[in-house]
């Protein structure tokens, strides 16, 4: 029987990792990420869990000691945000090259400058391509729900990656929500026991981790570790279903809302989709045709299920809360973009760059990049690529 | 959708308005409903007004904005009462509930507010007889409740105890509730 509390994002997560009982934590504060850290800290001297926490002293040493322990066989959770994901940066791409299943929970900030504590996704989208998989969640019920799917998915002998699964700073992490949480034993059913590939402590199989790779093989490498992340669809796909069967409440690699009949639709990630769906479920009263596609993984970018969702619509407004500066648009818009271009028909797409260091978005906002979107379709020609959403010019 | 209920409480960093937000999100759990509370976030900055928000629906809460427009507006501290955004975005048939030692009469036209309800509670003195100091959010977390059917009183109470079961001894959480039943009781209100 499912029970209800009220739990914000930071404490959902840590909820989830008592549950899990990794055998290794190692992490270190960031605003708006420490509350988590510190409840799981608690669960760890109220010895609710048998985890080693390792208390480090910086996030490049806590994403080093989770490298180490997960080679060593175990299996192994952190968290993070902004600058501090920012600082493990060499670190992100070598616990990739070496398929260590580590799950890393971000809480989406804004990296600076000027100092900006509040969200935005620069900071996991500065890291999309690293070789993790990344999984965002709309609200703190998502953020709990992605963080066990996470443990199965990166530990699936076919996958064998390491996963972020973020929650917007603030929006998320601090704000208490009805949250439905399972049982310890169904949780620990539902991932099941963990066995390390290779670990270094069998000593009676020595191996060996992060050598030097030059010319001769790093290519082959990097060829395979492609291969390996793009794999991981199905099994995120699978884990979502079987997650739904125990839970009630079912995961796909994407969701679309109204959009069976849409025209016009607008693309998000994050808890932009929660307050999309009031601007969708207003502009439908009003006899507009429009609906949400929010994309829950976003790597591997799922681009056949991308295609299939948004080919039929006339128009697109791809919201991003990052910026790539002298890019052509943000992330997601390029990715959208280019998934697009072999679809069988191609909508009108308009970036909007919104939410930047915390700037709110309310559905008035999301209805207008709707109605922009439809004006520049009817128009028949894109004047402006990208455009702002709640900004003063 | 109908639009939810939303509250808006004003303190100062220290008063304990996210407290009291949490304390009423968990209530309207116990009512089995649907609820956001959340803080609005600055650097942490004890003394300095502070916001919190509560949403409050039968239907499941899908919007993560700011609360732009409350029904209720709750102000902890009376010092506060000459900043604007006090009575920003409050509907003119909203409820303003105040600690204010006057009539809600007095406040009324000392605020200028002529629409809705207006509630007044001396949750400073409250405070200060029965806990001995002045810490008025489960005093004001009372007044509230008396113009929120949405939430029963013995959900409250509960909810208090809840979230100060660990933190306190049982002696100061019977205070609490102490407070926040009396300030129930004395609140009056201006229709």
């Amino acid at each position: 029987m499912a029970k209800v509390v009220g739990f914000n994002g930071n404490a959902a997560v840590a909820y989830a990792m008592k549950q899990i009982n990794p055998d290794v934590v190692a992490a270190y504060p960031i605003t708006p990420q420490t509350d988590c850290v510190e409840r799981f800290a608690e669960y760890v001297s109220e010895g609710l869990v048998d985890s080693e926490f390792i208390t480090v002293e910086s996030e490049h040493s806590a994403m080093s000691a989770c490298i180490g322990a997960a080679a060593a066989g175990g299996r192994v959770m952190t968290a993070t945000a902004a600058n501090g994901l920012a600082l493990m940066w060499e670190m992100l791409y070598i616990a990739a090259s070496m398929r260590l299943p580590i799950v890393m929970m971000v809480t989406n900030r804004a990296l600076s400058g000027n100092i900006n504590i509040h969200c935005d996704h620069a900071d996991t989208m500065g890291a999309r391509d690293a070789g993790w998989i990344h999984l965002f969640s709309e609200n703190a019920q998502e953020a709990y729900d992605n963080t066990i799917q996470a443990i199965k998915i990166a530990e699936d002998l076919g996958v064998r990656l390491p996963i972020m699964v973020t929650q917007d700073g603030f929006i998320i992490s601090h704000a208490v929500e009805r949250v439905e949480i399972l049982e310890d034993e169904e949780v620990k059913n539902f991932i099941g026991a963990y066995k390390g590939r290779y670990p270094l402590l069998d000593l009676n199989n020595p191996v060996t981790y992060g050598p030097i790779d030059l010319f001769d093989y790093y290519f082959e490498h990097k060829r395979s570790q492609i291969e390996a992340i793009d794999n991981c669809l199905p099994v995120i796909e699978r884990v979502g279903k079987e997650f739904g069967e125990l839970s009630g409440r079912n995961y796909e690699l994407l969701e679309g809302y109204r959009l069976e009949d849409a025209e016009y639709a607008v693309v998000a990630l994050g808890s932009t989709c929660g307050t999309a769906r009031e601007a969708i479920d207003s502009l439908r009263e009003k006899g507009k045709k429009v609906g949400l596609l929010k994309m829950r993984c976003f790597r591997p970018f799922p681009r056949e299920s991308v295609i299939e969702a948004l080919s039929p619509l006339k128009g697109i407004a791809v919201l991003d809360r990052s910026v790539s500066f002298g890019g052509f648009g943000g992330p997601l818009f390029t990715e959208v973009r280019s998934a697009l271009y072999d679809a069988p028909s191609r909508p009108s797409i308009i970036n909007f760059f919104y939410g930047l260091g915390g700037r709110d978005i309310y559905p008035e906002d999301i209805e207008k990049a709707l109605e922009k979107t439809e004006e520049v379709v009817k128009a028949g020609k894109i004047e402006q690529h990208i455009d702002y959403l709640g900004l003063r010019e | 959708m109908k639009k939810p209920l939303e509250i808006r409480w004003h303190g100062r960093g220290g008063q304990g308005v996210v407290t009291a937000s949490r304390i009423l999100a968990d209530a309207t759990l116990r009512e089995g409903k649907y609820f956001q509370s959340f803080p609005e976030y600055g650097p942490e900055r004890m003394g300095a007004p502070v916001k919190a928000f509560n949403r409050i629906s039968s239907q499941p809460l899908r919007m993560h904005c700011g609360v732009t427009n409350p029904e209720i507006v709750v102000v902890i501290d009376p010092t506060l009462l000459g900043l604007a955004e006090i009575l920003e975005g409050l509907d003119e048939k909203g409820t303003i509930v105040v600690n204010f030692e006057g009539s809600p009469q007095e406040l009324r036209e000392m605020l200028g507010f002529k629409g809705g309800r207006v509630v007044t509670v001396d949750a400073s003195q409250i405070s200060r007889d029965i806990l001995g100091r002045v810490v008025v959010n489960t005093s004001m977390l009372g007044a509230l409740g008396k113009v929120l059917p949405e939430v029963s009183m013995e959900n409250l109470l509960e909810a208090v105890r809840s979230q100060f079961g660990e933190k306190l001894r049982p002696e100061v959480i019977d205070k609490n509730l102490l407070c926040l039943t009396k300030a129930c009781e004395e609140a009056q209100i201006d229709e």
